[in-house]
């Protein structure tokens, strides 16, 4: 069992904060009950993935982003979607693959997104593939003068593709503003964790980065929350991505089909003693900030917006026929048209006023006699005035740079937190 | 003005699309200070500077993937394998997310990928391949492959202002051997456009790429024998032009195709079917195919000889379908 590093209760949240939480904890356990009743009723098309017990931490990460923030969930992240404001209608009609759903009918699960509101990127099914697709939104940001972090999740599983490494590893080296979320729920289907990596800490990886990392109880949604909340900050000011990585458990099979009959029972026993719902209720009685009365209204609440939500899904039709066949290629005005939201003024990035002038530029290199013998081009890390924290980044500029570098060197808070 | 390469045509196409568009950005390994392995890209960070010209590690899939992501942000990157080759490594990330964006949640991902193509350089096995035909059997990418300076420049700038992927092979036996006089400031060349190079009645030839040349080559060498070939440059393979294909070959009743991908799942397959579907009864003989062999590219310029189509191959094998 992996020690439990909680980070203290005692960061103060507002009254209100704790209860959203607490709403979107629930809702996300009651919208995979919904479907869990959908799927015996032969509602639900393909497969359904469950959180069951890692709600804590879809709900406390996503809670830490700002509107303008950028996420793309893994399947397992409905509680993330519902935080960034997805309502649950969207979930139930993908499952069921209606033609009101986001992807209208043409995908699954949660592989959706919203580029122009909500700011989702689409899952697919690929894992780690978003880790770089998230690094290039966050440098887009940067570059557009947005302040904005990005977000995505990983698996104990994911964390071995390729990919994971190329994507962060390049978010490192470029100091993108991404904020990874490593999901240990101690199984890959049905491969534990420990046949998987010869880590005591998945967060570990992130020394291979040169990148921070934190480590995290992710049945306590309350230290998941203030720990994203902090990495968001570092990130948003300009320290590079981090990596968080949240201990929980797997609690249902890798889907519905799944018994997963491979789990220790005591296992198993453990962590069904510390369902994080559960566990947030007791604190917030504790505290005082929730009673039956309140409690009841939540569940009023929750249960009037499914019944709506559910009955809109299964009311809805599916795709015609005839639709499989539209929106390969991007054309027309149907075609989804993306512009850029300049947030700096974009006359310093256009020549001849381009002010970006690397300083590992050498004389000569650029005007063709680097190519044929001349004064050899220097690569980073040859040139002592460059910035040895981030080579991509000029340290000083001649003239003014375009995009300021990140303000605070990385490296000097503790690489790890949470009480290891 | 003065001829320029084709190289120089791919580094103004990029230049230009810059210089008029900050939201066009470059992404690969050793653009920026280096300027590129072929220095397509040389003069760009310089002008353009760090955050548009993007040196990144040894990472195709993180290549494409960041590429993506930017292009949600409404940039329009273009990203860079230093040899096309090295597109095998970021496959997964082309296909599976790149490609399906648009038709899976309505998610246009305005790239182009670029990179030096194709034999007849000696480059080995690892440093001359033509993959055009994996991607055109994945539905969401247009595939662009230019023979001439000025569609190259033309191509690759109606490529970059594309609201879809775009993938832009680059052949690189022509980069520095042909030069061409372009017309001053912008121009397009637009994607789904062939074009017929030589006009002829007794058969037509079709080809892109380096072996466009080839085929002009044979063309000349057939009309001392009295064969006019109809040499058409399919310039892009998606969309393809089928309306110019099955004009001309209506008229010359045979065809005969020529590209420098292997044969067994080339393009040739894909326009006999196209002819066999559409202009059935049209053809006088059958279609014949001239490619490269079915083997890896070998190293040796011996093998490599043998492995390439060239102008005697075409000759000979359209003056067989001329007498059919």
């Amino acid at each position: 069992m992996p020690a439990s590093e909680t980070r203290a209760k005692s960061s103060k949240l507002s009254r209100q904060q704790y209860l959203d939480l607490y709403y979107f904890m629930r809702l996300n356990r009651e919208v995979e009950d919904t479907m869990t009743r959908l799927f015996r009723q032969n509602k639900i098309v393909g497969g359904l993935y469950a959180s069951l017990g890692q709600e804590a931490i879809s709900v406390g990460t996503a809670y830490a982003l700002e509107k303008r923030d950028w996420l793309a969930p893994m399947i397992r992240n409905i509680g993330a979607l519902l935080v960034k404001g997805v309502p649950p209608r969207d979930i139930f009609t993908q499952h069921m693959a209606k033609f009101t759903s986001p992807t209208k009918g043409k995908d699954g699960t949660s592989h959706f997104g919203d580029l122009e509101n909500l700011h989702i990127v689409s899952p697919i099914s690929m894992l780690g593939d978003l880790i770089p697709v998230m690094t290039g939104v966050a440098m887009a940001g940067r570059y557009l003068g947005q302040k904005i972090v990005t977000m995505t999740w990983i698996g104990d599983g994911g964390s071995s593709t390729g990919v994971f490494h190329e994507g962060l590893n390049l978010a490192a080296s470029q100091r993108a503003s991404l904020v990874l979320i490593l999901e240990n729920n101690l199984w890959a289907y049905s491969t534990p964790v420990h046949r998987q990596v010869r880590l005591e800490n998945l967060a570990d990886r992130a020394k291979a980065y040169g990148i921070p990392s934190y480590i995290v109880d992710g049945n306590d949604v309350v230290a998941v929350y203030t720990t994203a909340k902090e990495a968001v900050e570092r990130a948003r000011a300009g320290e590079g991505p981090i990596l968080i990585e949240a201990k929980t458990f797997r609690r249902r099979g890798h889907a519905q089909h799944d018994p997963a009959e491979y789990v220790p029972r005591e296992q198993r026993a453990y962590w069904e003693k510390r369902d994080p719902i559960d566990l947030y209720e007791k604190f917030l009685t504790e505290e005082k900030l929730l009673d039956p009365k309140r409690k009841k209204e939540i569940d009023d609440k929750i249960a009037a917006l499914l019944e709506k939500e559910r009955e809109f899904a299964e009311n809805s039709p599916m795709p015609p026929p005839e639709f499989a066949s539209e929106g390969v290629y991007c054309t027309g005005p149907e075609c989804h048209d993306l512009k850029p939201k300049w947030e700096r003024p974009v006359d310093e990035l256009l020549p001849p006023k381009s002010s970006v002038d690397p300083v590992w530029i050498v004389d000569g290199f650029g005007r063709g006699s680097s190519s044929s013998g001349g004064t050899a081009p220097i690569h980073f890390g040859d040139v002592p005035a460059a910035s040895t924290e981030n080579p991509s980044v000029p340290a000083k500029s001649q003239g003014k740079p375009a995009a300021k570098p990140a303000k605070k060197p990385v490296g000097k808070k503790p690489a790890k937190k949470g009480g290891r | 003005m003065a001829p320029i390469t084709f190289l120089e045509a791919i580094r103004q196409a990029m230049f230009e699309e810059m210089a008029a568009d900050p939201s066009v950005v470059l992404i690969g390994e050793d653009v920026g200070v280096y300027g590129g392995a072929f220095k397509t890209s040389e003069g760009l960070l310089e002008k353009f500077g760090w955050e548009r010209v993007i040196d990144t590690p040894i990472s195709e899939s993180a290549i494409i993937g960041a590429a993506c992501g930017m292009s949600y942000l409404g940039l329009r990157p273009i990203a860079e394998m230093q040899f096309i080759d090295f597109i095998a490594c970021c496959f997964n990330q082309l296909t599976n997310f790149v490609a399906k964006g648009h038709y899976l949640w309505n998610a246009p991902a305005p790239i182009v990928v670029r990179g030096p193509s194709g034999g007849g350089v000696h480059g080995g096995p690892f440093h001359s391949a033509n993959p055009e035909m994996y991607f055109l059997h994945t539905p969401g990418f247009k595939i662009v492959y230019p023979s001439t300076p000025y569609d190259a420049k033309g191509l690759l700038k109606a490529s970059i202002r594309d609201n879809n992927p775009v993938l832009f092979f680059e052949h690189k036996f022509l980069y520095r051997r042909i030069k061409e006089e372009i017309p001053p400031g912008d121009y397009i060349v637009p994607l789904g456009k062939a074009i017929v190079r030589r006009e002829g009645k007794h058969l037509t030839i079709l080809s892109y790429a380096a072996m466009m040349h080839t085929a002009l080559e044979a063309a000349n060498a057939l009309a001392k024998e009295g064969i006019e070939a109809e040499v058409i440059d399919l310039r892009t393979l998606m969309p393809l032009d089928e309306e110019t294909i099955l004009h001309s070959v209506k008229k010359t009743n045979k065809c005969l195709v020529v590209h420098e991908d292997t044969k067994t799942g080339g393009i040739a397959g894909e326009i006999a079917a196209i002819l066999a579907e559409k202009a059935f009864h049209d053809l006088d003989g059958p279609l014949v195919r001239v490619t490269s062999l079915d083997t890896p590219v070998p190293y040796a310029p011996t093998l490599e000889e043998a492995f390439l189509p060239n102008a005697q191959k075409v000759f000979a094998a359209a003056r067989e379908l001329a007498r059919f």
